[in-house]
């Protein structure tokens, strides 16, 4: 589960970690009294508004149909309405967000932290997550803050730095220090480092998490080290012993037709294709997308029904991919093993017959147990239903439909 | 032959008395496994399904014998059973249990370093050396003894393998499913290894999909080490960055962890790799020339 950077660094404020201070608003006269308020904090009439999404890249993207930033530096409060007025409402579009881009619904109003200073400010980057290959959490960092990770991983793989940590004894001050050293930095920023480490791995543990990144980690002109921006990703398992942080889910930011399939316990994801599918198991359901692909359709979605394919999933996974107005065709693929395929196969025509006016063509392959007498049950329903056993007729079957001439019907 | 079970494993239930351990205990039963008992905390000394019930795996170890283990116990008692599984000495523990949060595997996973204890999954099908014994909830029936090994990160893709290749008539010496979570006890590479030292395993059929970096380090060691076909196939080639698909660790992170980059990988590492999830039985008969 993603939150929101002002749900993020109030999580990580919560453990000590020092962050650029600001206040969330959900309209342009919020934005000016938050801007006040920061200013009490900073003593600066200069903040920051910083649109409130699910996705990164917001410097640089653009609210649609117009020249305003994902986030923009105010001078006084007066503007920083103005600018949250431009966001409030807005799509905005960054490289992360795609073509279709995300309202913008919050702002955050938060301090200017780029003041000068006796020293220069420098900008890093750390990241806390789980390496799979050692199956031990690491620490990433480097100077190079404020940009793409991916891209200094490419151009500069020498300045990268990982600190693995033993979960046997935990993060350990030597691992703080060597840090702190290998970016640099002495004195008082130095005592700063570790102690903002320290707390940022502590925070990772405790709230269960899969992935913190902040970028950047700022060394202010007055040596503080602070998070100015703060990506967190929590592990989906472990929410339920974290109800605080399952409260800050913004369902706003998911989109519908996955949060209605969550209802009904079905694991979905939307797609952009024009084929949907219907498939038990994760495994398969990818392989299933795939076989769209190789069949000349496009799959619309991922859609695991787990082990029990009855009526009622059936047909809550039949109305959520059709609300897709672009899915011209729908795969149901079933590896019946422990759930028996003649089960499936009725649940199949009892929903299609519930649902009553299905306009597109359903290809169902039901496999493994009583498979022949599913077919059977398919075959002679009168529904407007292919059946097919073997993955590969599945798989003809589409490439068929795929090929006929206007809207694909059958 | 096979690989790390047979028909002398003596296996417990963790979870035994519960709705899936009752379940899946049974369809163990039927088909042939040396089920000696189950564990149950609060419940030892009673009995269920004509064996014992144990509060611990210890006393499940002591008394009935047991070296392999299957649990079906909560996501939130999960890793906690599988410390315990190690600490009594089971030499094969095989967690089914979806959705364990990665901390406690972290923890649960630097508890095994060191012991004798092999772990398979979780968030796995389980393991089937057909005609001796399944430890696992997949169907047995797809299954035929054989001389292919399949390894799979995924339930009902291997079932797709699995009844692709009984019904080309090749049968299946051991088949494994590994698991979709992030952490996992065995990897591609370890499953792989044992296939190829198993006398009686003459290919390998080996399933993955997108997010980590196992099916590279498999394909690295084959070409290292490999002394027997392998048919590959990643599922994902369609899946969006950044998106989970369903599997906890099924998760594009960056370009390395594509199904395309995988499948290119395995492709130099001389794996018959298959596009389409349809065709894995076919290329296998074609690869050892039946």
């Amino acid at each position: 589960m993603n939150i929101h950077e002002y749900q993020a660094k109030e999580v990580l404020k919560k453990y000590g970690v020092a962050i650029q201070e600001g206040y969330v608003a959900e309209t342009p006269e919020q934005a000016y009294e938050a801007a006040l308020k920061v200013k009490e904090v900073s003593g600066s009439d200069w903040c920051v508004v910083k649109a409130q999404i699910h996705a990164g890249g917001r410097g640089k993207g653009k609210i649609e149909g117009t020249e305003q930033r994902g986030v923009q530096v105010a001078k006084n409060a007066d503007l920083a309405r103005d600018i949250a007025q431009n966001l409030l409402g807005g799509n905005l579009i960054t490289i992360q967000t795609g073509a279709k881009g995300k309202i913008v619904n919050k702002v955050l109003v938060a301090q200017d932290v780029f003041y000068p200073g006796a020293s220069e400010p420098k900008e890093y980057y750390m990241s806390v997550l789980l390496d799979r290959g050692t199956k031990n959490n690491v620490i990433i960092y480097t100077t190079e803050g404020g940009m793409d990770i991916e891209q200094v991983a490419e151009e500069h793989p020498e300045k990268i730095f990982k600190e693995w940590v033993d979960p046997k004894v935990g993060f350990q001050p030597f691992q703080a220090r060597k840090i702190a050293f290998n970016l640099g930095l002495s004195g008082k920023a130095f005592k700063e480092m570790v102690n903002f480490v320290t707390a940022l791995y502590r925070a990772y543990e405790d709230t269960d998490s899969a992935m913190f990144e902040i970028n950047p980690v700022l060394k202010t002109s007055d040596d503080r080290i602070i998070a100015v921006d703060a990506k967190v990703n929590l592990d989906d398992n472990a929410l339920y012993r974290h109800s605080d942080l399952f409260a800050l889910r913004d369902l706003a930011e998911e989109d519908p037709t996955e949060v209605e399939a969550g209802k009904y316990n079905l694991n979905f994801v939307k797609l952009d294709g024009n084929v949907g599918c219907m498939v038990n198991g994760a495994g398969l359901a990818m392989a299933t997308m795939d076989i769209i692909k190789l069949s000349g359709g496009e799959p619309a979605n991922f859609l695991d029904v787990g082990g029990t394919a009855n009526a009622e999933t059936v047909e809550a996974g039949f109305r959520i991919i059709m609300s897709d107005p672009n899915v011209k065709a729908i795969l149901i693929n079933i590896f019946g093993g422990i759930v028996r395929c003649d089960r499936v196969a009725n649940g199949v025509v009892e929903a299609y017959r519930k649902i009553g006016d299905i306009k597109i063509p359903i290809i169902v392959r039901l496999q493994g147990t009583n498979a022949e007498e599913a077919k059977k049950i398919i075959d002679e329903s009168g529904l407007k239903v292919y059946s097919a056993i073997m993955l590969k007729e599945a798989a003809e079957l589409v490439k068929q439909l795929m090929r006929e001439p206007g809207g694909n019907q059958a | 032959m096979s690989i790390l079970v047979n028909k002398n494993s003596l296996v417990i239930v963790q979870g035994f008395t519960g709705n899936e351990g009752t379940f899946h205990a049974t369809q163990m039963i039927e088909y042939g496994t040396q089920v000696v008992g189950g564990v149950t905390p609060g419940k030892g000394g009673t009995t269920h399904l004509e064996r014992p019930v144990f509060n611990t795996v210890e006393e499940a170890v002591k008394q009935a014998g047991a070296n392999v283990s299957i649990i079906f116990v909560p996501p939130a008692f999960a890793a906690d059973a599988i410390m315990e599984a190690a600490d009594a000495g089971i030499a094969v523990i095989v967690c089914i249990t979806e959705g364990i949060p990665v901390k406690d595997m972290v923890k649960a996973k630097a508890y095994l370093e060191g012991k004798n204890s092999r772990l398979i999954g979780p968030n796995c099908p389980g393991i089937i050396t057909p005609g001796e014994a399944k430890i696992g909830i997949m169907p047995g029936f797809i299954f035929q003894k054989g001389s292919i090994g399949v390894v799979s990160k995924s339930g009902t893709l291997t079932y797709e393998a699995v009844d692709q290749l009984t019904k080309l008539g090749m049968g299946q010496s051991t088949a494994i499913g590994i698991g979709g979570d992030p952490i996992i006890g065995t990897t591609t590479k370890e499953a792989v290894e044992f296939f190829m030292n198993d006398p009686e395993t003459e290919g390998i059929v080996m399933i993955g999909e997108i997010g980590g970096g196992m099916e590279a380090e498999a394909a690295r060691w084959i070409k290292e080490y490999g002394t027997k076909p392998v048919v590959g196939f990643i599922a994902g080639q369609t899946a969006p960055a950044g998106r989970r698909m369903g599997h906890a660790g099924a998760i594009v992170g960056g370009k390395d962890d594509t199904a395309e980059a995988k499948m290119a990988i395995m492709r130099e590492c001389g794996i018959h790799v298959v596009e389409s999830p349809a065709e894995i039985g076919q290329r296998m008969k074609e690869v050892l020339g039946r």
